[in-house]
Protein backbone atom coordinates (compact mmCIF):
# COMPACT_ATOMS: atom_id res chain seq x y z
CA UNK A 1 0.00 0.00 0.00
CA UNK A 2 1.59 3.28 -1.05
CA UNK A 3 0.93 6.45 0.56
CA UNK A 4 -0.05 9.28 -1.63
CA UNK A 5 0.96 13.22 -0.62
CA UNK A 6 -2.33 14.48 -0.73
CA UNK A 7 -3.16 18.55 -0.28
CA UNK A 8 -6.37 19.21 1.88
CA UNK A 9 -7.81 22.45 1.94
CA UNK A 10 -9.45 22.93 5.47
CA UNK A 11 -11.43 25.98 6.65
CA UNK A 12 -8.85 28.02 4.25
CA UNK A 13 -6.27 26.53 5.63
CA UNK A 14 -3.92 24.48 3.46
CA UNK A 15 -2.37 21.27 4.66
CA UNK A 16 0.19 18.92 2.75
CA UNK A 17 0.23 15.36 4.12
CA UNK A 18 1.03 12.14 2.99
CA UNK A 19 -1.69 9.44 3.20
CA UNK A 20 -2.43 5.73 3.42
CA UNK A 21 -5.34 5.17 0.86
CA UNK A 22 -7.62 2.89 3.30
CA UNK A 23 -7.61 6.54 5.78
CA UNK A 24 -10.95 8.54 5.43
CA UNK A 25 -11.60 12.10 5.22
CA UNK A 26 -13.40 11.62 8.98
CA UNK A 27 -10.08 10.25 10.33
CA UNK A 28 -7.43 12.20 7.98
CA UNK A 29 -10.01 15.79 9.60
CA UNK A 30 -9.37 14.36 13.28
CA UNK A 31 -5.82 13.70 12.89
CA UNK A 32 -4.89 17.02 11.75
CA UNK A 33 -6.75 18.50 14.34
CA UNK A 34 -10.38 18.75 13.22
CA UNK A 35 -11.82 17.54 16.37
CA UNK A 36 -14.99 19.01 15.80
CA UNK A 37 -16.06 16.24 12.51
CA UNK A 38 -17.27 13.38 15.05
CA UNK A 39 -16.84 9.75 14.85
CA UNK A 40 -20.51 8.59 15.27
CA UNK A 41 -21.38 5.26 13.08
CA UNK A 42 -19.01 4.86 10.23
CA UNK A 43 -21.86 3.79 7.82
CA UNK A 44 -23.15 7.24 6.68
CA UNK A 45 -26.08 6.93 8.98
CA UNK A 46 -25.98 9.20 11.30
CA UNK A 47 -24.06 12.23 9.92
CA UNK A 48 -21.91 13.35 13.12
CA UNK A 49 -18.96 13.53 10.58
CA UNK A 50 -20.81 15.59 8.41
CA UNK A 51 -18.72 18.36 6.22
CA UNK A 52 -19.20 20.68 2.95
CA UNK A 53 -17.04 19.24 0.79
CA UNK A 54 -16.60 22.05 -2.50
CA UNK A 55 -19.69 23.30 -0.74
CA UNK A 56 -22.03 20.34 -0.84
CA UNK A 57 -22.58 18.55 2.72
CA UNK A 58 -21.47 15.04 2.50
CA UNK A 59 -20.44 12.08 5.42
CA UNK A 60 -16.90 12.43 5.60
CA UNK A 61 -16.89 8.61 6.60
CA UNK A 62 -17.37 7.41 3.34
CA UNK A 63 -14.70 9.42 1.52
CA UNK A 64 -10.85 8.25 1.22
CA UNK A 65 -8.72 11.04 1.75
CA UNK A 66 -6.98 10.32 -1.70
CA UNK A 67 -10.21 11.02 -3.07
CA UNK A 68 -10.65 14.39 -2.37
CA UNK A 69 -7.00 15.66 -3.53
CA UNK A 70 -7.09 19.59 -3.87
CA UNK A 71 -10.89 20.11 -2.66
CA UNK A 72 -12.52 22.61 -0.09
CA UNK A 73 -13.20 20.99 3.03
CA UNK A 74 -15.34 23.13 5.37
CA UNK A 75 -15.78 21.78 8.86
CA UNK A 76 -18.20 23.27 11.92
CA UNK A 77 -15.19 24.86 13.31
CA UNK A 78 -14.35 26.69 10.12
CA UNK A 79 -17.85 28.51 10.28
CA UNK A 80 -16.83 30.66 13.03
CA UNK A 81 -14.70 31.23 16.53
CA UNK A 82 -16.17 31.74 20.10
CA UNK A 83 -15.55 35.47 19.57
CA UNK A 84 -17.34 35.82 16.48
CA UNK A 85 -19.69 32.55 15.76
CA UNK A 86 -21.71 32.41 12.99
CA UNK A 87 -25.31 33.17 13.08
CA UNK A 88 -26.12 29.14 12.99
CA UNK A 89 -23.63 28.25 15.79
CA UNK A 90 -24.93 31.46 17.88
CA UNK A 91 -28.66 30.38 17.45
CA UNK A 92 -27.88 26.00 18.29
CA UNK A 93 -26.38 28.02 21.86
CA UNK A 94 -29.58 30.76 22.24
CA UNK A 95 -31.90 28.02 21.71
CA UNK A 96 -30.74 25.22 23.52
CA UNK A 97 -30.44 23.30 20.45
CA UNK A 98 -27.78 21.80 22.20
CA UNK A 99 -27.83 18.78 24.60
CA UNK A 100 -25.16 16.58 24.69
CA UNK A 101 -23.65 18.16 21.55
CA UNK A 102 -22.39 15.09 19.59
CA UNK A 103 -24.88 15.85 16.36
CA UNK A 104 -24.15 19.51 16.47
CA UNK A 105 -21.07 20.10 14.18
CA UNK A 106 -22.68 17.56 11.82
CA UNK A 107 -26.35 19.52 11.95
CA UNK A 108 -24.87 22.71 11.76
CA UNK A 109 -23.06 21.70 8.41
CA UNK A 110 -26.33 20.43 7.17
CA UNK A 111 -28.07 24.01 8.08
CA UNK A 112 -25.30 25.56 6.62
CA UNK A 113 -25.47 23.61 3.41
CA UNK A 114 -29.48 24.82 3.16
CA UNK A 115 -29.68 27.93 3.85
CA UNK A 116 -26.40 28.88 1.59
CA UNK A 117 -28.88 27.07 -1.40
CA UNK A 118 -32.23 28.39 0.43
CA UNK A 119 -31.82 31.36 3.09
CA UNK A 120 -35.84 31.01 3.52
CA UNK A 121 -36.64 27.61 3.88
CA UNK A 122 -39.67 26.44 5.67
CA UNK A 123 -40.06 23.96 8.50
CA UNK A 124 -40.66 20.97 6.00
CA UNK A 125 -37.70 21.88 4.27
CA UNK A 126 -35.43 22.30 7.37
CA UNK A 127 -36.48 18.51 8.06
CA UNK A 128 -35.39 17.17 4.96
CA UNK A 129 -32.13 19.31 5.15
CA UNK A 130 -30.96 17.85 8.70
CA UNK A 131 -32.95 14.18 8.20
CA UNK A 132 -29.21 12.88 7.53
CA UNK A 133 -28.23 14.01 10.84
CA UNK A 134 -29.58 11.77 13.94
CA UNK A 135 -29.77 13.56 17.67
CA UNK A 136 -29.98 10.71 19.57
CA UNK A 137 -31.17 13.01 22.64
CA UNK A 138 -34.32 13.97 20.13
CA UNK A 139 -34.13 17.44 20.83
CA UNK A 140 -35.51 18.07 17.16
CA UNK A 141 -37.65 20.89 17.70
CA UNK A 142 -35.16 23.32 19.11
CA UNK A 143 -32.18 22.29 16.56
CA UNK A 144 -35.64 23.00 13.54
CA UNK A 145 -36.14 26.68 15.59
CA UNK A 146 -32.44 27.55 15.61
CA UNK A 147 -32.02 27.07 11.92
CA UNK A 148 -34.91 29.58 11.74
CA UNK A 149 -33.87 32.08 14.11
CA UNK A 150 -30.33 31.66 11.69
CA UNK A 151 -32.56 32.17 8.75
CA UNK A 152 -33.76 35.58 10.41
CA UNK A 153 -31.14 36.74 11.46
CA UNK A 154 -29.02 36.42 8.64
CA UNK A 155 -32.13 37.76 6.65
CA UNK A 156 -31.56 40.59 8.87
CA UNK A 157 -27.75 41.38 8.43
CA UNK A 158 -28.11 41.46 5.03
CA UNK A 159 -30.38 43.48 4.63
CA UNK A 160 -28.72 46.15 7.15
CA UNK A 161 -26.05 46.32 3.85
CA UNK B 1 -9.92 1.11 10.03
CA UNK B 2 -10.05 -0.07 6.45
CA UNK B 3 -8.42 -3.27 5.32
CA UNK B 4 -5.14 -2.34 3.04
CA UNK B 5 -5.59 -1.92 -0.79
CA UNK B 6 -3.76 -0.13 -3.56
CA UNK B 7 -5.53 3.31 -5.09
CA UNK B 8 -5.40 3.90 -8.82
CA UNK B 9 -6.62 7.08 -9.74
CA UNK B 10 -7.07 6.92 -13.76
CA UNK B 11 -7.30 10.17 -15.56
CA UNK B 12 -9.55 9.12 -18.68
CA UNK B 13 -12.04 5.90 -18.95
CA UNK B 14 -9.64 4.13 -21.18
CA UNK B 15 -6.98 4.33 -18.39
CA UNK B 16 -9.52 3.36 -15.93
CA UNK B 17 -10.75 0.33 -18.13
CA UNK B 18 -6.88 -1.00 -18.61
CA UNK B 19 -6.59 -0.61 -14.60
CA UNK B 20 -9.83 -2.85 -14.34
CA UNK B 21 -8.55 -5.34 -16.62
CA UNK B 22 -5.41 -5.91 -15.15
CA UNK B 23 -6.01 -5.87 -11.91
CA UNK B 24 -9.26 -8.78 -12.24
CA UNK B 25 -10.99 -10.04 -10.41
CA UNK B 26 -9.28 -8.53 -7.45
CA UNK B 27 -9.80 -4.67 -8.51
CA UNK B 28 -12.93 -2.63 -7.66
CA UNK B 29 -14.28 0.43 -9.23
CA UNK B 30 -14.95 3.28 -6.73
CA UNK B 31 -17.43 5.98 -6.95
CA UNK B 32 -19.47 7.51 -4.46
CA UNK B 33 -18.38 5.19 -1.75
CA UNK B 34 -21.51 4.95 0.28
CA UNK B 35 -21.55 0.91 -0.40
CA UNK B 36 -18.11 -0.13 -0.90
CA UNK B 37 -16.21 2.19 2.04
CA UNK B 38 -18.94 0.67 4.64
CA UNK B 39 -18.45 -2.44 3.20
CA UNK B 40 -14.76 -2.86 3.12
CA UNK B 41 -14.93 -1.20 6.56
CA UNK B 42 -17.38 -4.22 7.45
CA UNK B 43 -14.72 -6.53 6.18
CA UNK B 44 -17.63 -7.77 3.15
CA UNK B 45 -15.42 -6.64 0.52
CA UNK B 46 -11.54 -6.75 0.55
CA UNK B 47 -10.27 -5.89 -2.94
CA UNK B 48 -6.56 -5.72 -3.49
CA UNK B 49 -7.12 -2.97 -6.30
CA UNK B 50 -9.82 0.26 -5.87
CA UNK B 51 -10.05 1.93 -8.48
CA UNK B 52 -11.24 5.30 -8.60
CA UNK B 53 -13.60 6.38 -11.05
CA UNK B 54 -15.59 9.10 -9.44
CA UNK B 55 -13.97 12.00 -11.29
CA UNK B 56 -13.87 11.03 -15.06
CA UNK B 57 -15.84 13.09 -17.28
CA UNK B 58 -16.96 10.51 -19.43
CA UNK B 59 -19.10 8.61 -16.39
CA UNK B 60 -20.67 12.43 -15.44
CA UNK B 61 -22.90 13.86 -18.27
CA UNK B 62 -26.89 14.03 -18.54
CA UNK B 63 -27.99 14.29 -22.08
CA UNK B 64 -30.74 13.48 -24.93
CA UNK B 65 -29.18 11.39 -27.49
CA UNK B 66 -31.42 9.62 -30.56
CA UNK B 67 -35.06 10.04 -28.45
CA UNK B 68 -32.99 8.58 -25.19
CA UNK B 69 -32.02 9.99 -21.81
CA UNK B 70 -28.71 8.41 -21.17
CA UNK B 71 -26.59 9.06 -17.52
CA UNK B 72 -23.33 8.91 -17.00
CA UNK B 73 -22.98 6.12 -14.25
CA UNK B 74 -20.65 8.12 -11.84
CA UNK B 75 -24.11 10.83 -11.94
CA UNK B 76 -24.78 11.65 -8.53
CA UNK B 77 -28.16 10.57 -6.51
CA UNK B 78 -28.39 14.89 -5.99
CA UNK B 79 -27.86 15.61 -9.58
CA UNK B 80 -30.57 13.69 -10.43
CA UNK B 81 -32.59 15.87 -8.14
CA UNK B 82 -31.40 18.92 -9.53
CA UNK B 83 -31.04 17.95 -13.21
CA UNK B 84 -34.10 19.82 -15.23
CA UNK B 85 -33.89 17.05 -18.06
CA UNK B 86 -34.73 13.98 -15.16
CA UNK B 87 -37.33 16.53 -14.39
CA UNK B 88 -38.66 16.71 -17.90
CA UNK B 89 -38.27 12.97 -19.05
CA UNK B 90 -38.20 11.04 -15.83
CA UNK B 91 -40.07 12.47 -12.99
CA UNK B 92 -40.40 9.18 -11.51
CA UNK B 93 -36.37 9.15 -11.30
CA UNK B 94 -36.21 11.77 -9.27
CA UNK B 95 -39.09 10.88 -6.93
CA UNK B 96 -37.09 7.87 -6.05
CA UNK B 97 -33.69 10.52 -6.07
CA UNK B 98 -35.57 12.62 -2.94
CA UNK B 99 -36.55 9.40 -1.46
CA UNK B 100 -32.75 7.97 -1.81
CA UNK B 101 -31.04 7.63 1.59
CA UNK B 102 -30.03 10.94 3.01
CA UNK B 103 -29.26 14.34 1.58
CA UNK B 104 -25.62 13.54 3.34
CA UNK B 105 -25.57 9.96 1.33
CA UNK B 106 -27.53 11.73 -1.67
CA UNK B 107 -24.39 13.79 -2.52
CA UNK B 108 -21.65 10.82 -3.16
CA UNK B 109 -23.69 8.11 -4.35
CA UNK B 110 -23.91 7.48 -7.80
CA UNK B 111 -26.75 5.70 -9.89
CA UNK B 112 -24.14 3.57 -11.33
CA UNK B 113 -22.84 2.31 -8.10
CA UNK B 114 -27.13 1.74 -6.60
CA UNK B 115 -27.39 0.19 -10.18
CA UNK B 116 -24.03 -2.24 -9.83
CA UNK B 117 -24.33 -2.82 -6.00
CA UNK B 118 -28.11 -4.50 -6.76
CA UNK B 119 -29.52 -4.17 -3.13
CA UNK B 120 -32.59 -5.83 -3.55
CA UNK B 121 -33.75 -2.36 -1.78
CA UNK B 122 -32.35 -0.17 -3.89
CA UNK B 123 -34.34 2.55 -5.04
CA UNK B 124 -33.50 3.97 -8.36
CA UNK B 125 -33.93 0.36 -10.03
CA UNK B 126 -37.73 0.65 -9.93
CA UNK B 127 -37.94 3.58 -11.92
CA UNK B 128 -35.25 2.79 -14.51
CA UNK B 129 -37.29 -0.87 -14.90
CA UNK B 130 -40.25 0.90 -15.43
CA UNK B 131 -38.54 3.23 -17.75
CA UNK B 132 -37.36 0.40 -19.89
CA UNK B 133 -33.91 1.39 -19.02
CA UNK B 134 -30.46 -0.78 -20.37
CA UNK B 135 -27.12 -0.28 -19.17
CA UNK B 136 -23.73 0.25 -21.39
CA UNK B 137 -21.03 -1.95 -19.91
CA UNK B 138 -17.92 -1.06 -20.96
CA UNK B 139 -14.09 -2.72 -21.12
CA UNK B 140 -11.11 -2.10 -22.42
CA UNK B 141 -12.38 -5.20 -25.10
CA UNK B 142 -15.81 -2.95 -26.30
CA UNK B 143 -19.05 -2.39 -25.31
CA UNK B 144 -22.31 -3.83 -24.65
CA UNK B 145 -25.76 -3.15 -24.08
CA UNK B 146 -27.89 -4.66 -21.34
CA UNK B 147 -31.74 -4.12 -20.64
CA UNK B 148 -31.55 -3.93 -16.89
CA UNK B 149 -33.84 -6.29 -16.15
CA UNK B 150 -31.28 -9.49 -17.22
CA UNK B 151 -28.40 -6.92 -15.79
CA UNK B 152 -29.71 -7.58 -12.13
CA UNK B 153 -29.74 -11.59 -11.11
CA UNK B 154 -30.37 -11.45 -7.85
CA UNK B 155 -29.37 -9.68 -4.25
CA UNK B 156 -26.05 -7.73 -4.63
CA UNK B 157 -25.62 -9.59 -8.12
CA UNK B 158 -25.31 -8.51 -11.34
CA UNK B 159 -23.81 -10.03 -14.79
CA UNK B 160 -21.05 -7.05 -14.69
CA UNK B 161 -17.78 -9.06 -15.17
CA UNK B 162 -14.92 -7.43 -13.04
CA UNK B 163 -13.27 -5.45 -15.82
CA UNK B 164 -16.42 -4.16 -16.72
CA UNK B 165 -17.66 -0.55 -15.89
CA UNK B 166 -21.27 0.81 -15.46
CA UNK B 167 -20.44 3.93 -17.91
CA UNK B 168 -23.91 4.50 -18.61
CA UNK B 169 -27.70 4.12 -18.00
CA UNK B 170 -29.96 4.50 -21.12
CA UNK B 171 -34.01 4.81 -21.51
CA UNK B 172 -36.51 5.91 -24.49
CA UNK B 173 -37.74 9.18 -23.94
CA UNK B 174 -41.86 8.34 -23.33
CA UNK B 175 -44.30 9.23 -25.81
CA UNK B 176 -47.03 11.51 -25.54
CA UNK B 177 -49.77 11.17 -23.47
CA UNK B 178 -46.94 9.18 -20.78
CA UNK B 179 -47.42 9.38 -17.27
CA UNK B 180 -45.45 8.05 -14.64
CA UNK B 181 -45.80 7.22 -10.67
CA UNK B 182 -43.68 5.90 -8.37
CA UNK B 183 -44.04 5.18 -4.24
CA UNK B 184 -41.78 4.55 -1.86
CA UNK B 185 -42.78 2.91 1.59
CA UNK B 186 -40.12 2.60 4.55
CA UNK B 187 -40.70 2.27 8.44
CA UNK B 188 -40.06 5.71 8.81
CA UNK B 189 -38.94 9.36 6.63
CA UNK B 190 -35.67 9.93 7.15
CA UNK B 191 -32.83 7.30 6.03
CA UNK B 192 -34.82 4.33 5.19
CA UNK B 193 -34.76 1.37 3.46
CA UNK B 194 -37.46 0.11 1.10
CA UNK B 195 -40.34 -1.85 2.59
CA UNK B 196 -41.74 -1.94 -0.88
CA UNK B 197 -40.87 0.54 -4.31
CA UNK B 198 -43.52 0.66 -6.95
CA UNK B 199 -43.10 2.13 -10.44
CA UNK B 200 -45.19 2.36 -13.00
CA UNK B 201 -45.21 4.43 -16.09
CA UNK B 202 -48.00 4.55 -18.78
CA UNK B 203 -48.05 5.09 -22.37
CA UNK B 204 -51.81 6.52 -23.32
CA UNK B 205 -53.28 7.46 -26.78
CA UNK B 206 -55.58 10.53 -27.26
CA UNK B 207 -58.79 8.55 -26.21
CA UNK B 208 -57.09 7.95 -22.93
CA UNK B 209 -56.37 4.31 -23.36
CA UNK B 210 -53.30 2.54 -22.12
CA UNK B 211 -51.05 1.63 -25.55
CA UNK B 212 -48.63 -0.14 -23.17
CA UNK B 213 -47.86 -0.27 -19.58
CA UNK B 214 -44.56 -1.15 -17.36
CA UNK B 215 -45.12 -2.02 -13.70
CA UNK B 216 -41.88 -2.53 -11.55
CA UNK B 217 -41.30 -3.27 -8.16
CA UNK B 218 -38.64 -3.73 -5.53
CA UNK B 219 -37.82 -5.11 -1.76
CA UNK B 220 -40.43 -7.66 -2.57
CA UNK B 221 -38.08 -10.40 -4.34
CA UNK B 222 -34.72 -11.74 -4.55
CA UNK B 223 -34.40 -8.84 -7.43
CA UNK B 224 -36.81 -5.69 -8.76
CA UNK B 225 -38.98 -6.91 -11.31
CA UNK B 226 -41.17 -6.28 -14.20
CA UNK B 227 -44.74 -7.63 -13.27
CA UNK B 228 -45.55 -8.87 -16.80
CA UNK B 229 -48.63 -10.48 -16.67
CA UNK B 230 -50.68 -7.33 -15.00
CA UNK B 231 -48.54 -5.03 -18.05
CA UNK B 232 -50.33 -8.32 -20.44
CA UNK B 233 -53.69 -7.06 -18.98
CA UNK B 234 -53.23 -3.89 -19.38
CA UNK B 235 -51.56 -3.94 -22.69
CA UNK B 236 -54.89 -1.28 -25.26
CA UNK B 237 -57.23 -1.21 -22.85
CA UNK B 238 -59.00 1.40 -21.33
CA UNK B 239 -57.88 1.93 -17.77
CA UNK B 240 -60.85 0.67 -15.49
CA UNK B 241 -61.36 0.63 -11.94
CA UNK B 242 -61.74 -2.99 -12.85
CA UNK B 243 -58.95 -3.94 -14.88
CA UNK B 244 -56.57 -1.68 -12.41
CA UNK B 245 -57.94 -3.67 -9.72
CA UNK B 246 -56.82 -7.00 -11.18
CA UNK B 247 -53.33 -5.29 -12.32
CA UNK B 248 -52.82 -4.83 -8.88
CA UNK B 249 -53.83 -8.35 -7.86
CA UNK B 250 -51.84 -10.15 -10.39
CA UNK B 251 -48.74 -7.65 -9.09
CA UNK B 252 -49.30 -8.76 -5.30
CA UNK B 253 -49.32 -12.71 -6.82
CA UNK B 254 -46.08 -11.79 -8.88
CA UNK B 255 -44.25 -10.82 -5.49
CA UNK B 256 -42.25 -12.81 -3.38
CA UNK B 257 -41.44 -11.48 0.21
CA UNK B 258 -39.68 -12.89 2.58
CA UNK B 259 -41.55 -15.05 5.75
CA UNK B 260 -42.80 -12.63 7.93
CA UNK B 261 -43.00 -9.86 5.39
CA UNK B 262 -46.38 -11.22 3.91
CA UNK B 263 -48.01 -7.91 4.72
CA UNK B 264 -46.12 -6.55 1.50
CA UNK B 265 -48.68 -8.26 -0.62
CA UNK B 266 -51.21 -6.12 0.56
CA UNK B 267 -49.04 -3.08 0.57
CA UNK B 268 -48.17 -4.07 -3.17
CA UNK B 269 -51.54 -4.39 -3.91
CA UNK B 270 -52.94 -0.93 -2.85
CA UNK B 271 -49.98 0.71 -4.28
CA UNK B 272 -50.08 -0.50 -7.35
CA UNK B 273 -54.05 0.18 -7.80
CA UNK B 274 -53.78 3.65 -6.58
CA UNK B 275 -50.19 4.39 -9.11
CA UNK B 276 -52.00 3.28 -11.98
CA UNK B 277 -55.35 5.32 -11.26
CA UNK B 278 -53.10 8.46 -10.49
CA UNK B 279 -51.25 7.55 -14.40
CA UNK B 280 -54.57 6.68 -15.56
CA UNK B 281 -56.50 10.29 -14.65
CA UNK B 282 -52.45 11.94 -16.01
CA UNK B 283 -52.91 10.47 -19.90
CA UNK B 284 -56.64 11.62 -20.24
Amino acid sequence: MQPRIVTLNVNGRKHQVAMDPNVTLLYALRDLGYSDVKNGCEIGECGACAVLLNGKPVNSCMVLACQVDGAEIVTNSGLGTMDDPHPLQEAFADTGAIQCGFCTPGMIISAKALLDRNPHPTEREIREAISGNICRCTGYGQIIEAVQVAAKKMEEASDEV
Amino acid sequence: MLPEFEFLIPQTLSEALKMLAEGAPDAVPLAGGTNLIPDMRGGYHTPGVVVNVAGLEELRSIRRENGHLVAGGATTIAELLEDHLIAQYAPILQEAAAAFATPLVRNRATVGGNLADAAPCADTIPPLLALGAEVELTSKEGSRRVPLEEFIVGPHETVRRPEELLVTVRWPVSPPHSAGAFRKMGLRKAACMAKVDVAVVVEGDESGRCRRARIALGAVAPKQFRVRAAEALLRDQPLTDEIIAEAARLAAEASHPRPGSEYKLKVVRGLVRRLLARAAEEIK
